[in-house]
Order: C-alpha cells, then structure tokens, then sequence
C-alpha cells in the first residue's frame, strides 16, 4: 500500500519536474528565437540596403541634370546611414568590421555635402564624378560578398547566434561562413585607399591627441614629469606616494600619467606630455562635501588658479555647477575678438573652492600664433544676415574652428521667443557659418 | 500704576523688538552673500527667480537653475533700473530685489518638492484659479511677446523703488492670467540628456566599479570617443547597446544601481577629460577573448584596462 503510494508520488513528481524543465526549455528557446530574429533583421536589411546603395548610386552617375542628382544624392545619403544602424545591430564588435562602417560614414558625408550644395553654381567635378563612380564599383563589391553570405546563411540555415558563440569563444580557428564573408568585406574597404573622397578629406577633425604634432620643446624624463606635477598641484614636500606611468612607446599620444595619492583620500592625477613636459590635465578623485561657495566666488578661483600658471587675456566662456563643483570654461580673449578653439577647463570644488580638475589639451594644440583675416564686413551688415525672427541682445567678434578650418566671425547671440540662440556670421564674406541652439535647464522628468 | 508700568514696559520691548526687524527687513528669506553668476543651482537661484517673477520680468519656470531664460531677466531688470548690465547678480540688485518683491520660501519649496504646477507666483491669494490651464497658457505666451516690444524703452536712474511699485498693480492683473510653474531641474551638458548621463553612468558602473577612479573615467572617455567616431553609432544608446560592444551590457551587470562616482566619472568625461588619449577600445588583457582586439594600437594600461585606438 506505502509502497504504491510512493511510487504514485514519485511518479507525479518526475512528471512535474519533466513538465518544469519543458517549458524553461521551451521559454529558452523562444527568447534565442527573438534575439536570433532581431539578428536576422538587421543582417537581411543590410543587404538590402547595400544593394539599393549600390543601385542609388548607379542611377546618380547615370543623371545629367542637376534637379534630379541631388535628391539622388540625398538617397544616397539616407540608405548609407541605414546601413551603418543595421551594422550597429550586429554582434560585430569582436571583428575587424570597423572600416566598413567608416565607409559607410564616409560615403554618406560626401553625399550629403554634395547633394546641399547649390549645383548650379558648383557642378560636380570630374573628381567627384570618379570618387562615385569608385563607390560604384566598392559598394557593388560589398553587395556581391553579402549577396553570396547570405544565400549561404538562407540554403544552410546559418544562426546568427552560432557566430556570436564563435566569436565570444575564439579559439582559433574559427570556420563560419558568416564571420568568414564579413571579414572578406572588410578586406575588401580595407584597400579602399584609392578612393578620393575630396573635399571631405580635408574636413578631418583635428586629432587633438597627436601631442608630438603640436606641442614643442624638448623630450624630458620621468623624474621631471614627477617633479612637473607636484609644481603644477602646488605641493611643497613629495608625498610619499607618486607613480610615473606612461603611454605606449609608439602612441602619439605622448605623455607620463602621474598619480599622485595624498593622505587624506585623495588621489591626483595627471598627465604630463614627454615633448616639453606641458600638463595636459589634472583630476583629484577627492570626495567633495557640501556647497560653501558659489559659482562665482569659484570663478574667481580658477581665474587666480590660471594666472598661477602663467595664462594670460583668458576670459569666461561658459560657467556650470553640476552637484559639488563648478566647471568653468575660459576662452583667450584679446583685442576684442575671443578665440574659441583656445580653451581651457578648470573644476571647482565648491566645498572649499579648492582647485580640482584642470583639462589643457585644447588650448595646448590649437593656441598658435595667427593671421587673422581683415574683416571686410561691418556688424550692421553681418546682422542683416542673421535670421530677422530673432532679437540680438549680445554681439562680438569670434574665431571659431567649423569644419575643420578656423574662420573670423561676428558671433550674435539672441532669442527667439524663449529659446536663446548663438549664431555666427562669417566677418569676411557674410556666410552663415553655424548656428545653434543654446541649452536650457532640463526639467527633471521624474 | 505697577499694571501701567507693566503695559509700558511690554510695548517698549514690541517697539524695540519690531525695531530690531525693521534694520534688516525681510532677513529671513534673503539671499546668501554670494553674487550669482549663469550656470548656478541652487536656494539662491529659486529665490531668485520668484522675485523675478513677482514682479514680472521673469516668465519662465522657478527650477533653481540659473539658466539663459534667467539670464535674459536679469538683465532686463538691470537695464529697466539702471544697474550694470552684465548677468551678475550682485548685492545692489539683491537688496533692490528684496525690497520690492515678496519671497515665500516655504510655498515655493513645497511646490518644487512636490513636482506640481500650481498658479503663477505673484502677489495674488495663491490657492484660487486651478481651471483653465491650456488656455492660461496660451495667454502667457502672448503677454511675453507683448512684453519684449515694451522693454527697452523706458530707462530712469532715479525713483527706482516707486518705479518697481508702480509697476505691480499692472503686473498682477497680467500675473493672474499666467499659469507657470515651479518645476525641479538640472544642468546638463550640452548634447546630453539627465538620461543619457545616466546610463552612460550604468555603463561605466557595470563595466569599471572595481576600477580606480582615473579607470572609469577612461571608459567613460571611451563611450564619448566612440560618439564622435565615424566607425560606430552617434548616439549614447547606439554606442552601449552595440552587440559585444561591452561585457556589462552582455552579462546584464549595466542594470546594476550605479554609484555617486560612476556619474562623477562620466560628467568628468564628457566635459572633456581624457585619460586614454582618444582611444575607442579597451579590454581587459586577462580575460580578452578576441584576438583582433590585440592588434589595435594600444595607448596606455589604466588600472585592469588596456586602451586602445
């Protein structure tokens, strides 16, 4: 009697944990499926945007007249940053695919900036028609590649999980189709070098990290970088803890990393450029207690804090307090025109106004001596170009870097109903060069 | 007679006692000694604010963050009374503040405590009108515009105080048709959101929490260096959630509670601090499973992590 009682039990229970295993497997599976889709999606998707690309692209050289090339080109546009989204969605990250996407980037800059401009009075260059016709023959090369990956992935029912699993877990060597035909592509962009992307390549941001190329003077040593910061941080005797590290032989991003622990939990760090030893920045990791001064008094600070360090005709460009300290960022300032790519960054602490971050690399890099243009348009006249729905309340003049190149402006700044604007007129020829929206308080949503 | 003597002495001590407020009227609300300058939050900012629209040069919503709209009061009221126009609140403007205008302190605390909207603050009994809100609205914004063509035309040095007096009655009878508000807010930087800070923040936490300070910073440089890259996404949700991107988004630690130095780290991040030299990859030497990440040109080793372009 026990016994069958047992057994009826035992059998209930093994039929219910049977059941339970089931469905988690069950559920297992139907959370794999939803991720394994969203792959699918954004892999068939790129493929069929990079055929259209191609396509897109195909008609463009084909088109005569300018009405109709720049909406072409703005498709152009549209599809390439499609396609970069769809890449982004791709377990991609593991694998060389990132000059795929930089194709991508670059292909849709070009054709934004040749489908705004004004064809009429600047036609295409012959150029420019050979960059598209490149981008053709590379974008139709890509197509081909995904076309075959993907008629393989859809015959042999690849999962896109698989190549994540291979690429998460590389243990060489890795044989998957889809991995395999990926990095086909990338080989691919990779000899991409001889396609001229014009007026594009010159637009290249400035790499500001490439201290070798910028800074002067001479290369020191790591005991003077030491001796460098505990001047810049104003410490009279060496604490006992100082650590010199430095950056990667062949990096051009030169410089000796301090660290520097004081007693009483703080830690500063610093990094000190081996060409010539300048302080590029300054960070303390020191807790800072409750607000005793304000915004100002900590301009002040940091005003008394820059001349310390031998800056001169600085002036405040943009002020904000965000919890416990102040972040001031000051701009050099003479004869009347601010320099906007000249800035520094000082932190206040706003517990006792002590100094604690200092971010020097954009003044370093760009501070040079120039050549400005003559301004050859008044301010009455910059201002008629400035959008008449807006009332100007500030103006002054204004280097600033657009598009890679430093242009002398006529900076407005002024509102239109609540909203403030900052806007630039070019003071030599009248062209808009930038406006933007200037940021209000975000109200807190929750 | 001692009753009498009793009297006199009571009302000796009122008068003196009422003597000593007058010296500083309105102390109790007053502003802190600091001048305040675009940028700042804080009690001084609300305060500030109010007063500024009590008496109607201020339109926008008491947040207690000195933002571009409180910027564009404060120099109207100065330009109006003939201080220096610069935006810096200073003591002059203060006390010309503090005796024409009232501060309740304590209402308008409740309110931006609370997160609701009640009526315009003003010199009006404060708990009628909650009706007709869109309405209201729509009004005030006429009324802005009807102001900004009315500044800038008269300008007296002289009599300022019965000018701000004389200006009230026709202030509140536009005050009680206005509806705004007293709503928290914060300062970000520019091109990101509270929320983007935040789950910058989450990143870093899942990603460095064990890491020195200068280390989460560096990641943190990483995720802002990958925004203006041409080879990843452009936005802060594009850069995290990028499949394999980064092993706290895979493994689910990003949803942790991130902690005070995680947002410290990333808000030092964004307002330009890089430790890692414009570097868009990093990884941890001990436990990088991919062998491509290797051949990226390193930078500089920051605690755990090797950073890379």
């Amino acid at each position: 009697m026990i016994r069958s009682v047992l057994i009826g039990l035992l059998t209930v229970a093994i039929a219910a944990t049977g059941y339970w295993g089931y469905t988690e497997h069950q559920e297992k599976n139907a959370i794999l499926i939803k991720a394994e889709n969203n792959y699918q999606r954004a892999f068939h998707q790129l493929t069929y945007h990079i055929d259209q690309l191609n396509d897109e692209i195909g008609s463009a050289l084909a088109m005569n007249s300018k009405k109709s090339l720049s909406p072409s080109l703005a498709e152009v546009w549209r599809i390439a940053s499609n396609a970069r989204s769809d890449v982004g969605q791709l377990p991609l990250s593991l694998m060389p695919f990132n000059k795929t996407e930089e194709f991508l980037s670059k292909i849709g800059d070009f054709s934004y900036r040749v489908a705004v401009r004004d064809l009429d009075k600047e036609p295409l260059t012959k150029e420019e028609v050979d960059t598209l016709r490149q981008l053709h023959k590379k974008s139709g090369e890509i197509k081909k590649e995904l076309r075959r990956v993907q008629s393989l992935a859809l015959k042999n029912n690849l999962r896109w999980m698989d190549v994540e699993l291979a690429l998460a877990s590389e243990d060489e060597p890795m044989d998957n189709t889809i991995v395999d035909g990926f990095k086909t592509v990338e080989k691919n962009i990779e000899d991409e070098s001889e396609v001229k992307w014009g007026s594009t390549e010159e637009i290249q941001i400035r790499d500001k990290t490439n201290l070798n190329k910028y800074l002067s003077g001479k290369p020191i040593s790591a005991n003077k970088a030491k001796e460098i910061a505990l001047k810049f941080i104003g410490s009279k005797k060496s604490p006992a803890n100082v650590k010199v590290d430095e950056t990667n032989k062949n990096s051009n991003y030169a410089v000796y990393n301090v660290t520097i622990d004081r007693s009483n939990d703080e830690t500063i760090y610093m990094d000190i450029s081996k060409k010539g030893g300048h302080p590029i920045w300054m960070l303390s990791s020191r807790d800072i207690k409750e607000n005793k001064i304000g915004l100002n008094e900590a301009t002040k600070r940091a005003e008394k804090f820059l001349k310390e360090k031998g800056f001169k005709n600085m002036t405040l460009a943009d002020s904000n307090q965000f919890d416990q300290v102040g972040i001031l960022t000051f701009v050099r300032f003479k004869d009347g025109i601010v320099y906007y790519p000249d800035s520094v960054t000082v932190k206040v602490a706003l517990d006792d106004g002590s100094i604690v971050g200092y971010e020097g690399i954009n003044y370093l890099t760009s501070h040079k001596k120039r050549t400005l243009p003559n301004k050859t348009i008044s301010v009455e006249k910059a201002k008629k170009q400035v959008n008449p729905n807006v009332s100007i309340h500030e103006e002054q003049l204004a280097l600033i870097e657009n598009e890679g190149k430093e242009v002398l402006c006529y900076e407005f700044i002024g509102t239109i109903d609540d909203d403030t604007y900052r806007m630039y007129i070019n003071a030599t020829n009248g062209e808009e060069e930038k406006v933007e929206k200037l940021k209000d308080p975000e109200p807190l949503y929750s | 007679m001692n009753k009498f003597h009793g009297i006199v002495k009571i009302l000796l001590a009122c008068f003196f006692l009422a003597a000593s407020f007058d010296i500083k009227p309105n102390q109790a609300h007053a502003f802190t000694d600091q001048v305040i300058q675009k940028g700042a939050v804080g009690d001084d900012v609300i305060e500030l604010q109010a007063r500024l629209q009590y008496i109607g040069f201020y339109n926008g919503d008491i947040d207690g963050v000195f933002g571009w709209r409180t910027y564009w009061a404060v120099r109207n009221f100065q330009y109006e009374f003939g201080l220096e126009v610069d935006g810096l609140v200073g003591q002059k403007m203060k006390d010309m503040l503090v005796k024409a205008t009232e501060y309740d302190e304590h209402y308008v605390k409740k309110h931006l405590n609370r997160g609701d909207t009640p009526r315009h603050y003003g010199g009006q009994p404060r708990d009628e009108t909650q009706v007709k809100k869109n309405q209201k609205n729509r009004q005030s914004k006429q009324n802005q515009h009807a102001k900004r063509g009315q500044q800038g035309q008269q300008r007296k040095q002289t009599k300022q105080r019965q000018q701000i007096q004389q200006k009230q009655p026709n202030q509140a009878q536009q005050q009680q048709r206005q509806m705004p508000n007293i709503q928290q807010a914060v300062n970000t930087p520019k091109g990101f959101s509270e929320n983007d800070i935040k789950l910058m923040s989450n990143a870093v936490y899942g990603e460095a929490r064990g890491e020195p300070y200068i280390g989460q910073v560096a990641v943190a440089a990483v995720i802002i260096n990958r925004l203006n890259s041409a080879s990843f996404p452009n936005d802060v949700a594009g850069v995290i959630f990028e499949p394999r991107a980064f092993t706290a988004v895979a493994d689910g630690q990003i949803w942790l509670q991130p902690n005070e130095t995680a947002r410290k780290a990333v808000l030092d991040a964004i307002n330009g601090w890089d430790p890692t030299g414009g570097s868009t990859y990093y990884f941890n030497p001990d436990t990088a499973t991919s062998g491509w990440i290797w051949t990226r040109p390193q930078v500089i080793q920051i605690g755990k992590h090797i950073f890379a372009h």
